[in-house]
């Protein structure tokens, strides 16, 4: 069986054409990429104003994880017997596959992003606010870069899963890896739908290690645990409750812990 | 081997219905009046001169259910004592209940009943496939008179698209392929009577195959809105009468014929069944049982009622 995998995967037909190893990668990269963008562009502000603010917590928290629950398959099928009168051309299996996409990807950049920003530990926050930072700069300046290690990784997780059920838009009739693994069924040829899943684990990890290096090059280094833990991260509770009187001296109290843990 | 095994369980009934037979039943239209009185005063099964008593059984999805049902009330409407055992399974379970008596007749497919007992069956065209079948089978079965009705892969058409082209023909596509798209489910890419044989057979190349699934709602509604301009449906899907669609005939008979038959034991015929049963295969063809399978799978009548009906206004009933 392996070896049968093996050999699909090295035979030269399967590397060019419209049903080629090409062709498809590119559908599935542009199937996922597209996904996690458009989650992005909803989950991220979402996420960041619902930790900055701390309010609708319980219901978007609610509602993402309501979303996981859906059945991708049940609802994609759904959405294309719903738009098909009214959308014409491929857009019709397109556009349903990218919503169940999307809807995918939502909750785990969503909830990484809001607690992210929710555990920037409680000092910082009131450090930025008492050197007067406004809202918005607080929030870009000092919790973004904070909670960026937790975005990030809801943004991995994200994407591993985009890629992971990209194959279900071959299952209206799109390309991508999927195409192999519904048509090996489809035909029982086996190798090939083993073939397909190798090759959506094979994207799926190269993708994985591109987000690690991302996370390397964008993560400052204090946040990333290089100086050990961030100022003011252990004891938030007491810490807060003093906060008012700290603020004033914010400057000196910043220097002494980098010193404790330098 | 199927047919050994089956053999060897029903060795004793199998002996006498041979001997009984002797060498008269290889035709099959001579089998239902030559073979019926021979088999039914040799076993003893079967009262003789009586209308007699049979189990109607069904495979386990709507239409052989319908069809079932037609044949229990054909036949009670000729007086035979009918009981009924439906949804039974698939074909690998209730043949050797009919073997076995737990069955007597069942709603058969011809080129799928063929392709049963002779996996190297060649037969392709109706007639072919029906006079191969009585030597296939089992000693023990027959098949009375095939009706037209047909339930196999069909390509189909929308109104719009066959008038447009002028379409009645799978042949008619060839010059205009070109320009179509194709859907059906994903091995019809590689089945030899699939995207292939439409292309060996009727030099028919469409300009691009989408796979979708097995007659089912994506098919449909990608037909339907115009996705794509034919498609692979089964020529009973209810689908084709909702939604007006054309069913394009296949003069070469790329899909092997699947007319709908009763399977009988034959220790099991009278003349009443014989008379029953063929009078509703010469009744049957695929429009009728497409718009009755409509009537069970798209309005939710009850089986039984919809043959009712049916047999009543053909006076079968």
């Amino acid at each position: 069986m392996i070896g049968d995998v093996v050999g699909w995967l090295t035979d030269p037909a399967h590397w060019s054409g419209v049903d080629g190893i090409p062709t498809h990668l590119f559908e599935h990269v542009w199937y996922s990429l597209l996904a996690v963008v458009v989650a992005a562009a909803i989950a991220l502000p979402l996420g960041l104003l619902i930790g900055h603010t701390g309010r609708g917590t319980f219901v978007v928290a609610g509602l993402a994880n309501g979303l996981r629950a859906l059945p991708t398959l049940g609802l994609l099928i759904l959405f294309v017997i719903l738009l098909s009168p009214h959308i014409t051309g491929t857009l019709v299996y397109l556009l349903p596959s990218e919503i169940v996409l999307v809807l995918l990807a939502v909750p785990p950049i969503l909830t990484s992003t809001y607690a992210g920003v929710q555990n920037v530990p409680p000092a910082v926050r009131d450090a930025a606010e008492g050197m007067g930072m406004t809202g918005f700069r607080v929030l870009t300046r000092v919790e973004l870069p904070c909670a960026l290690p937790l975005l990030l990784s809801g943004v991995r997780a994200a994407t591993l899963q985009c890629i992971a059920t990209a194959t279900v838009a071959a299952y209206v009739s799109l390309g991508g890896f999927g195409r192999y693994v519904v048509d090996g069924l489809a035909q029982r040829d086996f190798p090939q739908m083993a073939a397909g899943a190798v090759l959506v684990a094979g994207l799926a990890l190269v993708a994985d290690a591109l987000l690690v290096l991302l996370e390397r090059l964008t993560v400052s280094p204090g946040v990333s645990g290089r100086f050990g833990e961030p100022a003011g991260a252990g004891g938030s509770g007491r810490v807060r409750g003093m906060s008012r009187m700290v603020q004033r001296f914010l400057p000196l109290r910043t220097n002494l812990s980098r010193q404790e843990t330098s | 081997m199927k047919q050994y095994r089956a053999l060897g369980g029903l060795a004793a009934l199998a002996l006498l219905t041979l001997t009984a037979c002797g060498g008269g039943s290889s035709n099959p239209l001579s089998t239902a009046s030559s073979a019926v009185p021979a088999s039914a005063s040799g076993s003893g099964s079967a009262p003789a001169g009586g209308a007699g008593s049979v189990t109607v059984g069904s495979a386990n999805f709507p239409e052989n259910v319908l069809l079932a049902e037609i044949y229990a009330g054909a036949l009670k409407a000729k007086g035979v004592q009918v009981t009924k055992k439906l949804s039974i399974g698939s074909r690998e379970t209730y043949i050797p209940g009919l073997q076995d008596g737990s069955i007597d007749v069942i709603p058969e497919y011809s080129g799928v009943l063929l392709q049963y007992f002779d996996k190297a069956a060649t037969a392709v065209s109706s007639d072919d496939v029906y006079a191969a079948l009585p030597k296939a089978l089992p000693a023990t079965l027959q098949v009375l008179e095939q009706s037209k009705a047909e339930d196999k892969d069909a390509i189909v058409v929308s109104k719009a698209t066959a008038d447009k082209y002028k379409l009645t023909s799978i042949a008619d596509l060839a010059p205009v392929a070109k320009d179509l798209v194709l859907g059906g489910p994903p091995e019809f890419k590689t089945r030899p009577d699939g995207v292939p044989g439409l292309a060996s057979k009727y030099s028919v190349t469409f300009k691009e195959f989408k796979a979708l699934d097995v007659g089912g709602p994506l098919t449909v509604n990608a037909l339907k809105n115009g996705q794509v301009q034919a498609a692979d449906l089964f020529s009973t899907d209810s689908s084709i009468v909702t939604n007006g669609f054309v069913v394009l005939a296949d003069p070469k008979s790329l899909y092997t014929a699947q007319n709908v038959l009763p399977l009988i034991n034959k220790a099991k015929l009278t003349p009443a069944i014989t008379e029953a049963l063929n009078g509703v295969s010469a009744k049957l063809d695929t429009p009728t049982l497409t718009t009755l399978l409509a009537k069970v799978a798209v309005d939710k009548k009850e089986p039984a009622d919809v043959a009712a009906e049916w047999l009543k206004t053909n006076g079968l009933g």
